[in-house]
């Protein structure tokens, strides 16, 4: 479902499979467990962590097929997003996602959580597709796009329009940092990054601490959600 | 007053003016709100999926949202208090379009409806006047700067008096700077074909700017997400 490895001090996340990667309960406790590794290696030494995927897809979103109308796979489903977004943002690392295929829907909430997005230029789109599917978005989902989207309209396109928005729109439009030709190269792209930030020694408890600052509201909504018996476990 | 028709899918709602004399009916006053408010219930119980609702306006009706000269006319004193009552009024109209079930498009210059609808086009030739040109020593009312916040961003705040067809496009406020109506229209046909369930989309716009829909007394229709 997926593997991680480590290029010098870079981690890379992929996701295995032609698929498309959908969020089910099995592949977000298999992504939650690559980032407990990482967690653990950030605290000796400086790292980044870089997120990508093999084939057409980087993440089509949740898995609404094997959630069906079953309220509480529905709810576990959607929990275990939560936890896996919400340790990406406590990550006392960099992370970048090397988006290589199309990102919809929480899929597109997996990329854009990472501190910087690369997406593949030739291929691919981000599309916020619950609006088409008559799905309402919850209220973390608008959080965390208009923590990371300045743009007012940009954000109104993305979530209340469901455009297809291809990389070099995305840039334009404030969404993602930067588009790439070629799967190989978006990645390649995301890693000199990675490596880049390395560089810099940040320490990666103050710099998780930090990004936790600045999306302080996005995990309040997210946890609004777990509040219901106090219990923080 | 208002008029509403319906062509296909699409609703045009059409604040019209009535005669040049200084009546009742070419301010935002009381009957034009509730003329307003019953038609965008009526708007309201109509939508199906496809619909979209333009707003225009023609003829007498004052240029900004609010009548300056029946606010002024009584004298500064009162204009502070005339204008206090536009403001106050208006609120529950922006209230109704923020909760309306179908995507809107705002094909006239009045700032203030304009923030109401999810897109703006607007004469090219024509501005936008911005309150900050008409501070008679009010302080913002609540819902405008959360409108501002919601739908511009602080960081565009501009001090200008008037906001030309042009640089409201490149401040991304207003979509397209050209003679409203055909534009407006073919913007209309080209959302109605998405088809979106009504509910839905309002659901996801007011979940888009929570701080306004709180400011005007919408939270309690919290959207509620499946997942």
């Amino acid at each position: 479902m997926c593997t991680l490895e480590k290029k010098g001090e870079v981690f890379i996340l992929t996701l295995t499979g032609p698929g498309e990667h959908r969020l089910n309960p099995t592949l977000l406790d298999a992504i939650q467990s690559a980032l407990n590794q990482v967690r653990v290696a950030a605290t000796s030494s400086s790292v980044a962590l870089i997120t990508t995927a093999h084939g057409k897809f980087f993440s089509n979103g949740y898995d609404l097929d094997w959630a069906g109308s079953d309220k509480l796979r529905g709810d576990l489903m959607t929990s275990k997003l939560r936890s896996v977004v919400a340790d990406f943002i406590t990550l006392p690392c960099p992370t970048i996602a090397a988006v290589t295929g199309h990102a919809s829907a929480a899929g597109f909430i997996l990329a854009r959580c990472h501190d910087y997005v690369v997406m593949r230029k030739d291929r691919g789109f981000i599309y916020m597709s619950e609006m088409d599917i008559a799905l309402v978005i919850p209220a973390w989902f608008h959080a965390l796009v208009k923590n990371k989207v300045g743009s007012a309209t940009a954000v109104r396109d993305l979530m209340l329009r469901a455009d297809k928005v291809t990389a070099e729109m995305a840039v334009e439009k404030g969404i993602i940092d930067l588009a790439v030709v070629g799967a190989e190269e978006t990645v390649e792209a995301a890693i000199r990054m990675g490596e880049e930030l390395v560089r810099r020694k940040w320490k990666g408890d103050v710099y998780g601490g930090n990004r936790v600052g600045l999306m302080w509201e996005v995990l309040e909504e997210i946890r609004k959600f777990d509040t219901s018996t106090g219990s923080r476990l | 007053m208002c008029t509403l028709e319906k062509r296909g899918n699409i609703f045009f709602l059409t604040l019209t003016g009535a005669g040049d004399k200084d009546d009742d009916e070419h301010r935002l006053g009381l009957p034009v709100i509730s003329s307003l408010l019953s038609s965008l219930a009526d708007v309201a119980s109509q939508s199906t999926r496809g619909s979209v609702l333009i707003t225009t306006a023609r003829g007498k009706f004052f240029s900004n949202g609010f009548d300056l000269a029946w606010a002024q006319s009584a004298g500064p004193s009162s204009a502070r208090h005339r204008l206090g009552q536009m403001v106050v009024a208006s609120k529950p109209v922006v209230a109704a379009f923020l909760s309306l079930p179908m995507p809107t498009i705002a094909a006239l210059p009045g700032l203030l409806l304009a923030l109401g609808h999810d897109y703006v086009t607007m004469r090219g030739d024509r501005g936008v006047l911005y309150m900050s040109e008409v501070d008679l020593g009010l302080p913002l009312p609540d819902y405008f700067a959360a409108a501002f916040r919601a739908k511009i961003g602080s960081n565009s705040a501009r001090k200008n008096v008037l906001l030309r067809g042009e640089e409201a496009v490149r401040m991304g406020i207003v979509e397209s700077a050209h003679e409203s109506a055909e534009v407006a229209v073919q913007m209309a046909e080209k959302l109605g074909e998405r088809k979106w369930k009504g509910d839905v989309y309002a659901e996801i716009r007011m979940s888009l700017y929570p701080e306004l829909c709180a400011v005007l007394g919408l939270a309690k229709v919290v959207p509620t997400a499946k997942l």
